[in-house]
């Protein structure tokens, strides 16, 4: 069966975001006074054929912890449909 | 002293680094391409060089790190053989987890090329014996994401057992933040593997390594090691 | 079929329609139609320009390849030689800053690594509006980031350029890249289809739709609805190109190599259609074997994609496996699409159908050219200044300092610290000097680079201001020790239907032709860019100037820094009481207009030749070329770049202002140790050219007393960690707040 995954990639709390950082700053210029924070992610699309619901599962989050997210300084989530 | 360049798609600094090897040091010395591999045997200095491996998509060195020619560095690092990285190859050796912590991009966003103010922390290493401790060198960056970080427990580790080479201070030696170009976490610019054979550094030495250059400061870079291999092998170890 | 009424919306004339029908012997099919559009619009066809651009001397002992191929290329000895090439991507970059910038370099690399040439470095000519203006920061920092961004991951250092800022520019702000490679003689590769059964190969990237009629946007004024073309902009990816690179070099290693061609502008339609012009042969290729990356993609989506990083390669019938062998090395494609012919034509099939098929020569070649109407403009009549009514200010340290913070001319550190300078270890004159000097590896020898332009001084009088580029530009490898050799040139101009501005295309072509000519530095290759206007102003003619010298012994270069307290600091050449064009004119006084410096070529001539001689026989410790913000400001760029104060004097007849901040031509200062002057006195003498003691090196306050008949008349002194402070953050300052 064919998966489609979406994930996401963010840098973990606590870990100081530049891009995030900027862009908040450039908000704030503009008058979105109310901004309180600002984190900058990356959404990775899979499309992804496999045996089961479970295996897509069990091998996207394989490759989070191997290759799309670095486990020292990001977090990763995905959904599956 | 036998000496290997690995070459990644996207390396840029690869024929750098075989200059600095081959005509300043006066080595034998290869390219090794990322999809070979190679025997811990057959190298003393294995470098892994600046540029953007892989277009640095994803992570810079991230993709990297899966290359066939990795495996070898990574066992090459297990017997004991001296490992170099600079700038890319130093986010890669942190990606392949051969050096603690990971890389961000500049506190700026911006890439970042000009002479930059190191300090010698620790000079007992095979990369430094020829510095002095507390010396302060001169040495080009070029760089977009040199933004050191660690964790807490990390960073205590790191500095408990002298893994911390070089910092980034200014003309005077005083480590401080306007003296931090990327905003890594305490300035750190060079750090080493516990062992103390795998050094990843984002400054270029092999940038300021001759005369006609205007600046030698990091020719002792290479010469330390040339330095360790040879002491090792008069000592036979 | 398709008429004329498609024919004008594709943007071609009536008339031009007429000469295909006449060509084809038929009328088109809208794909043919579709071809000639793009190959027949001004940025591919140079249909407005060609005449005029004869007039440029374009051979010489050292050209081994002159205008018509990729990129020029010039001799240096031992079996190397230079390539070069500049090209404008100002339409693109209006848009879409970043990426309009960034594939800009991208293009130019692949012309120069076409010829076989390993590129070394890249320099960078930029315009824009004033720094205030929040959309011209948005402009200046993507155009920056764009160009570092590509530059700086294929690992070639940018080493050198110019950025001007002026309102002539905001809305069309220029961007034009310059690259130069360094090849074997024997490794030269043309961009020729010969060889009939020969294969065509397409190799690197695949085919999307993006970058569709680029040329054809270029070639038109911009518009509010431009914005809304940003899909025509491309998408650049230099770890693809910097892969291509080391492919396309290690491909052409091989001697059944027959020809090789960047997809550029209006894609595979002009690199299969000039390849075949060019070798007089024909070719025959199937659109549905190109590798795709959008699917549904029509034959004319297909034709005239200017999807990057992709190369045409003819290779000998027989070798297309040892092609796939190569580009397999760097994960790359590489897939047989046509086959060279005999017939002259371009056949585009699709599965076997013929959909297009049209003489190759009629459409690279055969635009028909335009001869259009030239004009003095009417604001040329009105530029006059009386200069006696303007008063010299009382406080020349302010005049100073407004000069040294003017965004024209503060450092531009800004800028090329964002670019990767130093990789390859080459780059022995960094960024920030006269000329960037590269050091050449195996050899002695160095190459000296720069770009020059001052579009201030081409408005105000387009034929001096063309000769004046040229001199600058060759001034400036001078200063640093090396022999000019041969130009590459950009010509940004307005829109020529326009008779002012034809006018304005043709007289600057002039000045520099005359320039080029008498400085021995033939022009070997270029661009024209049109139409860079909206609405009703065009920008101010920028006749780029990208030059190259040669340094036989690279230790004998030299750079703009004061090295020595105690030092002399003398001036070659004369001072003038000219202020027209000048920046301290416009922009410390407020005052627009006046003629431009003039520029005599026979005392120009012999300045460089005495400063080249003084560097050769190592009698200077620096030399600085004088020129915007004048003498004042030359000689505190070399004490700010030394680290050191200056304390002189001059006396003088002349206005006070002009002779501090005047930007009269052809002056060097130089510095040099003491015992060196009645050499260098005399070597002046010999070449009868004026030497001038202007005071000497010395630590502490940049310091000049203007003196007339032993009185003082004026004075500039002020601590040199001040100016440099100036001069040093004017940009960032402007740019972060």
């Amino acid at each position: 069966m064919i998966i489609n995954a979406r994930i996401n990639v963010r840098f973990k709390s606590g870990v100081l975001d530049p891009q995030g950082t900027a862009i908040k700053g450039a908000l704030k210029h503009l008058g979105f006074d109310g901004v309180e924070d600002v984190r900058v992610g990356k959404l990775i699309e899979i499309k992804l054929d496999a045996a089961s619901k479970e295996d897509a599962e069990g091998q996207i989050k394989d490759m989070c912890e191997k290759l799309l997210a670095n486990p020292v300084i990001e977090d990763y989530s995905f959904e599956l449909s | 002293m036998k000496c290997a360049v690995i070459m990644f798609p996207g390396s840029n600094c690869d024929v750098d680094c075989y200059h600095a090897c081959r005509d300043v040091l006066g080595q034998p010395t290869e390219y090794v391409f990322h999809k070979e591999k190679f025997s811990s045997v057959d190298f003393d200095l294995i470098v892994l060089p600046g540029g953007f491996s892989y277009g640095d998509y994803l992570r810079a060195g991230a993709i990297a790190r899966f290359s066939p020619a990795m495996e070898s560095v990574i066992k090459a690092a297990e017997a004991g053989k001296l490992i170099l990285g600079i700038c890319n190859g130093f986010q890669i050796l942190l990606e392949a987890k051969l050096l603690p912590g990971a890389m961000k991009r500049n506190r700026d966003l911006k890439f970042h090329c000009h002479d930059v103010f190191l300090r010698v922390e620790n000079n007992n290493t095979p990369f430094t014996g020829l510095y002095k401790k507390g010396e302060i060198i001169k040495v080009p960056i070029a760089h977009g994401e040199g933004n050191y970080f660690a964790d807490r427990d990390t960073m205590e580790k790191l500095k408990a057992r002298g893994g911390v080479v070089f910092t980034y201070c200014d003309r005077d030696g005083n480590v401080t933040e306007e003296a931090n170009p990327n905003g890594s976490v305490e300035n750190i610019a060079g750090i080493v593997s516990e062992q103390g054979n795998v050094l990843g550094m984002m400054p270029h030495p092999e940038r300021c390594a001759e005369d006609i250059l205007g600046n030698t400061d990091g020719r002792r870079v290479f010469e330390s090691i040339l330095q360790y291999v040879e002491g090792s092998v008069a000592h036979g170890r | 079929m398709a008429g004329r009424d498609d024919a004008r919306k594709l943007g071609l004339a009536d008339y031009e329609y007429d000469e295909i029908v006449k060509t084809l012997g038929r009328e088109p099919n809208y794909l043919e139609l579709g071809m000639y559009s793009v190959m027949w619009s001004e940025h591919c066809s140079y249909k407005n320009s060609k005449p005029v651009l004869k007039r440029f001397p374009t051979s010489g002992p050292r050209v081994l390849q002159g205008p018509g191929e990729n990129a020029g290329i010039v001799d240096i000895g031992d079996n190397l030689a230079v390539v070069m090439k500049v090209e404008s991507h100002n339409h693109p970059s209006a848009v879409e800053p970043y990426q309009g910038a960034a594939t800009g370099v991208g293009g130019i690399i692949r012309d120069i690594f076409t010829m076989g040439a390993r590129p070394v470095a890249l320099l960078d000519s930029l315009r824009f509006g004033s720094l205030d203006d929040p959309r011209v920061k948005y402009l200046f920092s993507g155009v920056v980031s764009g160009i570092a961004d590509y530059g700086n991951c294929m690992g070639i250092p940018t080493v050198g350029g110019e950025v001007y800022f002026d309102d002539s520019y905001r809305d069309n702000p220029l961007v034009n890249a310059m690259c130069v490679g360094i090849i074997q003689h024997d490794r030269i590769v043309k961009g020729r289809a010969a060889g009939v059964g020969n294969s065509v190969m397409l190799v690197g990237s695949t085919t999307g739709r993006d970058g569709m009629h680029g040329a054809s946007f270029a070639s038109e004024e911009l518009s509010e609805d431009s914005v809304a073309k940003r899909p025509s902009v491309q998408v650049g990816d230099p770890f693809m190109e910097k892969l291509l690179l080391e492919a396309c070099l290690e491909l052409l290693q091989n001697k059944w190599v027959v020809g090789i061609q960047d997809l550029g502008a209006a894609g595979l339609t002009s690199s299969s259609c000039e390849t075949a012009a060019r070798a007089g042969s024909g070719i025959e290729l199937d659109v549905a074997l190109v590798p795709r990356r959008e699917e549904n993609m029509t034959p004319y989506e297909v034709m005239i994609s200017e999807s990057q990083e992709r190369m045409l390669v003819i290779v000998e019938k027989g070798h297309e496996q040892d092609v796939k062998k190569i580009f397999e090395k760097w994960d790359l494609n590489a897939v047989k699409i046509g086959t060279v012919t005999d017939d002259g034509m371009l056949r585009v099939l699709e599965n076997g159908t013929v959909v297009a098929e049209v003489p190759a020569r009629s459409l690279a070649d055969g635009a028909p050219s335009v001869k259009r109407e030239s004009r003095k403009p009417d604001y040329m009549e009105t530029l006059d200044v009386d200069l006696s009514s303007i008063k010299i200010p009382a406080d020349l340290n302010d005049v100073l300092i407004k000069l040294l913070s003017s965004p024209n001319i503060a450092s531009k550190a800004w800028v090329y610290q964002q670019y990767d300078h130093t990789v390859r270890t080459d780059t022995v004159v960094p960024p920030g000097s006269d000329a960037a000097v590269l050091r050449i590896k195996g050899t002695k020898k160095g190459i000296a680079l720069t770009t020059d332009c001052n579009g201030y001084y081409c408005y105000l009088d387009p034929y001096e201001g063309g000769k004046q580029a040229v001199a600058e530009a060759a001034r400036n490898l001078v200063v640093a020790g090396a022999r000019p050799l041969a130009i590459t040139d950009c010509l940004n101009f307005g829109n020529p239907e326009k008779p002012g501005v034809y006018y304005q295309f043709e007289k600057c072509v002039d000045g520099m032709a005359e320039a080029a000519r008498y400085l021995n530095t033939p022009v070997i290759s270029g661009n024209v860019s049109f139409y860079n206007e909206t609405r009703e102003n065009a920008i101010y003619p920028t006749p780029v100037v990208g030059m190259v010298g040669l340094l036989e012994d690279v230790e004998k270069r030299c750079t703009m820094a004061f090295k020595k307290e105690g030092d002399v600091v003398v001036l070659l050449g004369e001072n003038t009481d000219e202020l027209g064009g000048s920046v301290y004119l416009r922009e410390v006084m407020g005052v627009k207009g006046g003629r431009p410096p003039r520029l005599n070529l026979d005392v120009e001539k012999r300045v460089q030749d005495c400063c080249l001689k003084a560097i050769e026989l190592g009698l200077v410790h620096s030399a600085h070329d004088v020129s915007e913000g004048g003498l004042a400001v030359a000689l505190a760029e070399s004490c700010i770049a030394g680290n050191t104060g200056f304390s002189g004097e001059i006396e003088t007849e002349l206005r006070h202002d002009a002779v501090l901040f005047g930007e009269g031509q052809s002056r060097i200062i130089m510095s040099l140790p003491e015992e060196n002057l009645s050499l260098i006195q005399k070597i002046a003498g010999e070449s009868n050219v004026n030497i001038s003691v202007l005071g000497f090196v010395k630590q502490g306050n940049f310091k000049i007393e203007v003196k007339h008949k032993g009185v003082n008349i004026g004075k500039i002194d002020i601590p040199v960690e001040e100016i440099a402070g100036i001069w040093g953050n004017a940009i960032r300052w402007k740019v972060e707040n």
